[in-house]
């Protein structure tokens, strides 16, 4: 008996939603004439999972068919990646966001950092694992890239899908103006990713980036950036990269559900140095997303970029894509891809994708 | 010397500026909570809210230029219940001011007083659609919830701003009565209709047809945030026949195909009603809001009726 009551007292004290306690619901208030209406006391959610992150899973199925005789094809049928987030914030200074990327051999953190908040001097710092700030597409996680892959620039100048994914600090400062966003950030890195190596303490990489961003209309933007990017490359010297992005995008609030319009470019010049001599090489892609209705979505992309090591080697081509979204937390996607390798080769691919998400409602990529 | 006078000349202006900028920075992620902080808060604040009446506000883009005006607010004012989710979190995370951080000096949930409906009880899962497992945040569509929010947010100004704490209860109580005296008016014009079945786009009106008496028998979506399905359309159509339902609620913000064929198909009428001040041309503020809605509904009913 005693028990009962001590359960009843501690369930009443974890305040759970679900436990029937007195005067725990105001009925429907009459209004009066001077005093507003009695408060509402509802619960504030699931009390039990209080102190839990948030926690989701999206899965990005991929599949290719046609013809790829490169080394780089990618495998029939593959569940390309298993991303587990887990995001919530630490204390009152500070939010933590954790990535965890399953693929097919390995486990990993792909990101995995603090961000302080309530930092003086417009500063925002991250400290972690994170994607560096150079351009657009390094710091965007498979599941909210408008592609099933990514541009042969990314492949050939910034490391691939893993690209300047490393442990390090960042910190951004906003300027305080008021007709254009402005950020400038910086970020040191251990030096070891896909694109830079660090045999040494020292051999630190570094990260720059400006970004302008303003309001055309109450439909249209345009988001413009620069960023570098130096680190030690794998044959023991310095790497250089250089990037320009511009964005426009077009939404009109009434009809924002069913019809946006995303045109992008990047562009990277790369400047990689090897036993004496400097290799220049450049890159870029150009890309169109457009909607059609709530669920539907065409995209278009062109890619030529030189390789790092080889700029006589060109790869280029381009992709045209269909997009299906069944609700919010799915999607299926179908892409029809030309490339023409720098050795000559040619690729015409058919890649779908599938990407599926449970769990907690994340806050969509702008 | 010299130098010295200049930097007296920077120290003494940046005091002046803060002294001129005394009005209290007000963004909110609505008009509607917007329009209720500009009655309570009067010439003390200035206020701005992210998104517009005329946009579906789940679906709001995450601007860097919201960051612009979080950076420099003195107090966010959010609807909550996760309204804003898809759109607001990383906005916060990147404004660089702790006031307005979820649990900051600078940070109310309008919704923690308000009377929420939809609560969902026993399991939940995405199989019903976006659902919001904190209940429906529409809920600034009773007339009592924007008393409460009123409340709420009278208490937060005088909270930050002390000085002009008496100058915001003043306000709030007038805001309140007229509110009250409003809330009589909309129930008398409703009275006739009480319980009259009608189907809306999206599960946006629960607390206004709770409040006024109307019977929501269904909805042109199969689930909150799953777009219309032919089934659907037709198992809708039939109750709608079968149950005669003349009204088809649609926010401006969706598209009319569906409702306007169900319309065809069963005489019901479609009206376009904005759920949030600014929804349309003229409705600028809360009260507004209700003249505006009540009266089109009421017109609508009557036209309806007629056919």
């Amino acid at each position: 008996m005693r028990a009962t009551v001590r359960l009843v007292l501690f369930l009443v004290y974890l305040n759970l939603p679900w436990i029937p306690v007195a005067g725990a619901q105001t009925p429907t208030p009459t209004p009066e004439a001077t005093a507003p209406p009695a408060p509402v006391s509802a619960p504030a959610g699931p009390g039990g999972k209080m102190f839990n992150p948030d926690i989701a899973v999206i899965g990005d199925f991929l599949a290719a068919a046609g013809r790829n005789d490169t080394a780089f094809a990618s495998p029939s049928l593959e569940m390309h990646e298993t991303e587990a987030s887990f995001q919530a914030v630490v204390d009152p200074y500070a939010r933590a966001d954790f990535f965890l990327a399953f693929s097919n051999e390995e486990v990993g953190v792909e990101e995995g950092f603090i961000t302080f908040t309530s930092l003086p001097a417009s500063l925002l710092l991250k400290v972690g694992k994170m994607r560096g700030a150079f351009g657009k597409v390094n710091a965007m996680h498979n599941h909210v890239l408008p592609w099933t892959d990514r541009p042969q620039v990314v492949q050939n100048l910034l490391g691939g899908e893993e690209g300047i994914s490393d442990a390090g600090v960042s910190l951004s400062h906003l300027f305080p103006l008021r007709l254009v966003y402005l950020e400038a950030t910086g970020e040191v890195y251990r030096g070891e990713s896909e694109l830079f190596h660090a045999p040494r303490r020292g051999d630190l990489s570094y990260v720059g980036r400006l970004r302008a961003y303003r309001d055309l209309t109450e439909s249209t933007n345009l988001d413009l950036g620069g960023s570098y990017a130096s680190g030690h490359n794998d044959v023991g010297f310095t790497t250089q990269l250089f990037g320009f992005d511009a964005t426009f995008r077009y939404r009109p609030l009434r009809r924002a559900i069913y019809r946006r319009a995303i045109a992008r470019t990047e562009l990277i010049w790369s400047r990689r140095q090897d036993s004496g001599e400097t290799i220049r090489a450049f890159g870029g892609y150009a890309s169109l997303e457009y909607q059609l209705a709530r669920r539907w979505f065409v995209g278009i992309r062109a890619d030529r970029s030189e390789r790092a090591d080889d700029p006589s080697l060109v790869d280029e081509g381009g992709s045209v894509l269909l997009t299906f979204w069944p609700s919010e937390f799915s999607q299926i996607r179908g892409q029809y891809r030309h490339l023409k390798y720098g050795e000559g080769e040619t690729a015409d691919e058919v890649l779908f994708q599938l990407l599926f998400s449970i769990g907690a409602h994340g806050a969509h990529a702008f | 010397m010299n130098r010295l006078s200049f930097v007296a000349a920077i120290i003494n202006a940046s005091l002046l500026a803060s002294q001129a900028r005394a009005a209290l920075q007000v963004v909110t992620t609505t008009e509607d909570l917007a329009s209720i902080t500009r009655e309570v808060g009067g010439d003390k604040v200035k206020v701005e809210s992210l998104s517009r009446g005329y946009q579906d506000p789940h679906f709001v883009e995450a601007k860097p230029s919201f960051v612009i005006k979080l950076h420099s607010a003195d107090l966010l004012i959010v609807v909550g219940r996760e309204l804003e989710i898809g759109w607001l979190p990383p906005l916060v995370t990147q404004a660089r001011n702790a006031k307005v951080q979820p649990g900051g000096v600078g940070y109310l949930d309008a919704s923690l007083h308000a009377k929420i409906l939809d609560i969902p009880t026993g399991q939940l899962t995405r199989a019903m659609g976006d659902v919001h497992p904190q209940g429906n945040p529409h809920y600034w569509l009773d007339p009592d919830n924007g008393r409460r929010i009123a409340d709420d947010v009278a208490k937060k100004l005088a909270a930050l701003d002390a000085v002009n704490g008496a100058y915001y209860v003043e306000r709030q109580a007038a805001f309140d009565k007229k509110l009250a005296e409003a809330g009589q008016r909309w129930d008398a014009m409703m009275a006739p209709y009480k319980g009259l079945k009608i189907v809306t786009y999206h599960r946006s009106w629960p607390n206004f047809t709770d409040r006024f008496g109307l019977d929501v028998i269904g909805y042109v979506e199969p689930r909150p945030g799953i777009p219309p399905t032919p089934g659907h359309t037709l198992d809708l159509i039939k109750e709608m026949k079968a149950k005669n339902v003349k009204i088809i609620l649609v926010e401006p913000y969706f598209d009319l195909k569906t409702p306007n064929s169900i319309a065809r198909e069963t005489g019901a009428k479609v009206l376009v009603l904005p759920p949030s001040v600014g929804g349309e041309k003229g409705i600028d503020d809360y009260v507004e809001l209700f003249d505006h809605d009540m009266e089109r509904l009421v017109a609508a009913i009557k036209e309806a009726a007629a056919k």
